[in-house]
């Protein structure tokens, strides 16, 4: 395997369940040294494909070779170079933080003296180094998801698997966690994360695919995926929900590239926010409230899919 | 900070392509590091059990029982009948115990296995590792009863020494199949069906209290088929010196051939749980 040549490859990859299709015939590479994101909202196949990746899934259909080898045959060495962080934490919390990452690190056959070093060093990046000697069970659910980001690198991996690193978190430990992240991404670790959350994706990866029911949607960096699929500027209104509709059909005589009726807001797509409130306000229509943002993968979502990200 | 970052690919890896068997010792690890926390509980009612039952059963029924004879005892105090009897049925418990929710806890609660999955473990390392563990309660249970029976005067023969693999062994033919089973189940409300309707009907009719001529005759080789009686009745015999090679080789067989399926079922399910 060449130095340029993709750490994972996936053509027409297929995961069934049953009669249910998770994963419908899916193609991605994955390049050294980038932050690669699934997007998508709940069972969209985001876990499916971190499952078939992580070697704990075997594919139904499709190629897949990861570091250049195969999940279903080299499994146990494939597993030996990734650092897995699950979308539920998997601690033992009866151990303490130390005991769970010498476990691991036997898991992976090293050495003691090995496991005591690098365990040091981890519990020192995801700053838990004074928390080493507790138990598992009282850290706050950041704590635990930042112990579980140091235990997928207790075996220093070629590429580290995020099956929603930040999903259940409060905004504060999320950003702690996207923090640590950030820093393992300008080291040059390889990251493949999955996430419903736009802001996550926008943050932290260099390139992502929308998901939508088992298929990729679309590809690209998110800025060119924001580009082609939404405008540089959205206006967002909200009516009275009495005449929510009404005031939508009006809005049609607006200049807008783009016009999103949802549930409880309607959505303009427009080079210019402000040009396009005036011309709201011409037509003497009168929001509740509006507001002008940059395009995000928000838009790219419910473009690419008709429904917003967060809905089920 | 000094890099956390991941190693270049093509350098060496450490503990790659090693045996299965060291595998699963990896897992026994887990196990043992757990223990070490729980060790001291679970020493206690290892020889509180034997205590209570030797004590309650052995001598103080035992007295009732010996005052009217015990020809069909095989000439014995009902105490030194009983104690081999019950060092098997005491094994069950122990493997029953082990391999039923710490199994599924392991799924469901803690998800430790879920964890150990994503590591270069397999699943067949995984059950391996906790059949090693439950191997090791086993014997150290086997050890603390004979220690126990010894003290109140239960042991006849020095060849109840060779009770303590007989014990292991027929934890094991509980274990493995329990185990086996105990890992597929979504809900941990069927553990109590198997208390209830399995453990504790084996406990009482396998030949444990009273040999199992005493049960009606249509009853017998039902008692046959279960494993706990021909570790009730191979340990029983090493007690009182009764032992006969060809029955001893047919109970050991059958242990080895029920704990071996227990094994082969174990793998299939326990990879069918783990990858999916």
């Amino acid at each position: 395997m060449s130095a340029d040549s993709p750490l994972i490859r996936a053509r027409g990859l297929v995961k069934r369940f049953g009669d249910f299709t998770a994963v419908d015939g899916i193609d991605f590479d994955l390049l050294r040294g980038e932050a690669f994101g699934f997007l998508g909202p709940n069972g969209a196949g985001k876990s499916s494909t971190m499952r078939m990746i992580g070697c704990v899934s075997p594919p139904s259909a499709g190629e897949l070779s990861i570091l250049g080898l195969d999940p279903v045959r080299d499994g146990r060495e494939i597993r030996s170079r990734l650092g897995v962080v699950p979308q539920e934490d998997t601690l033992d919390v009866e151990l303490t933080v130390r005991e769970n990452l010498l476990i691991y690190g036997r898991y992976f056959g090293l050495p003691r003296d090995v496991i005591r070093e690098r365990t040091a060093r981890l519990l020192e990046f995801v700053q838990l180094s004074d928390r080493a000697g507790d138990q598992v069970d009282p850290l706050s659910g950041g704590m635990k998801r930042r112990l579980t980001i140091a235990r997928s690198l207790i075996n220093e991996p070629d590429i580290m698997l995020l099956d929603e690193p930040t999903t259940g978190l409060d905004p504060q430990a999320r950003h702690a966690v996207w923090d640590r992240l950030f820093r393992l991404k300008q080291q040059g670790v390889t990251l493949v994360l999955t996430t419903h959350y736009m802001d996550e994706a926008e943050q932290l990866c260099d390139r992502l695919v929308v998901m939508d029911a088992g298929k990729i949607a679309a590809g690209g960096t998110p800025r060119e995926l924001i580009e082609r699929y939404s405008t540089p500027e959205v206006l967002e209104l909200r009516f009275d929900p009495a005449d929510h509709q009404q005031s939508a059909e009006k809005l049609a005589g607006v200049p807008a590239q783009r016009r999103e009726v949802l549930a409880d807001r309607v959505l303009l797509y427009v080079d210019d926010g402000d040009a396009a409130l005036v011309a709201v306000r011409a037509l003497g229509v009168e929001p509740l409230t509006s507001l002008v943002r940059r395009g995000t993968l928000e838009d790219v979502f419910l473009r690419l899919t008709g429904r917003e990200l967060g809905s089920e | 900070m000094a890099g956390v970052a991941t190693r270049v690919p093509g350098t060496a890896l450490p503990g790659l392509a090693p045996s299965g068997w060291s595998l699963a010792g990896r897992q026994l690890r887990f196990w043992l590091t757990n223990y070490r926390r729980t060790w001291r509980g679970s020493i206690y009612s290892s020889v509180l059990n034997p205590v209570l039952f030797l004590g309650a059963i052995g001598l103080g029924l035992g007295t009732l029982v010996n005052a009217h004879g015990s020809a069909r005892l095989g000439g014995v105090s009902y105490l030194a009948f009983l104690a081999p009897g019950l060092l098997a049925a005491a094994a069950m418990e122990t493997a029953v115990g082990e391999c039923t929710y710490p199994v599924y806890g392991s799924v469901k609660w803690n998800k430790t296995y879920q964890a150990a999955v994503a590591s270069p473990l397999r699943p067949v390392d995984i059950f391996h590792g906790h059949v090693l563990f439950v191997t090791l309660r086993l014997a150290m249970n086997c050890a603390i009863f004979l220690v126990v029976a010894a003290a109140f005067g239960a042991i006849r023969s020095p060849w109840m020494i060779a009770a303590l693999p007989v014990g292991v062994l027929t934890g094991l033919a509980f274990a493995a199949p329990v185990e086996a089973w105990a890992v597929t189940r979504t809900r941990d409300s069927s553990f109590a069906m198997i208390f209830r309707f399995g453990m504790i009907p084996l406990f009482l009719f396998s030949g444990t209290f009273f040999p199992i001529t005493q049960l009606p005759a249509w009853l017998r080789p039902v008692a046959y088929l279960t494993p706990l009686w021909h570790g009730v009745s191979l340990c029983r015999s090493l007690n009182l010196g009764t032992a006969d090679l060809g029955q001893a080789v047919i109970d050991v067989a059958y242990l080895v051939a029920v704990a071996a399926a227990g094994l082969l079922a174990g793998n299939r399910t326990y990879r069918r749980r783990l990858y999916v």
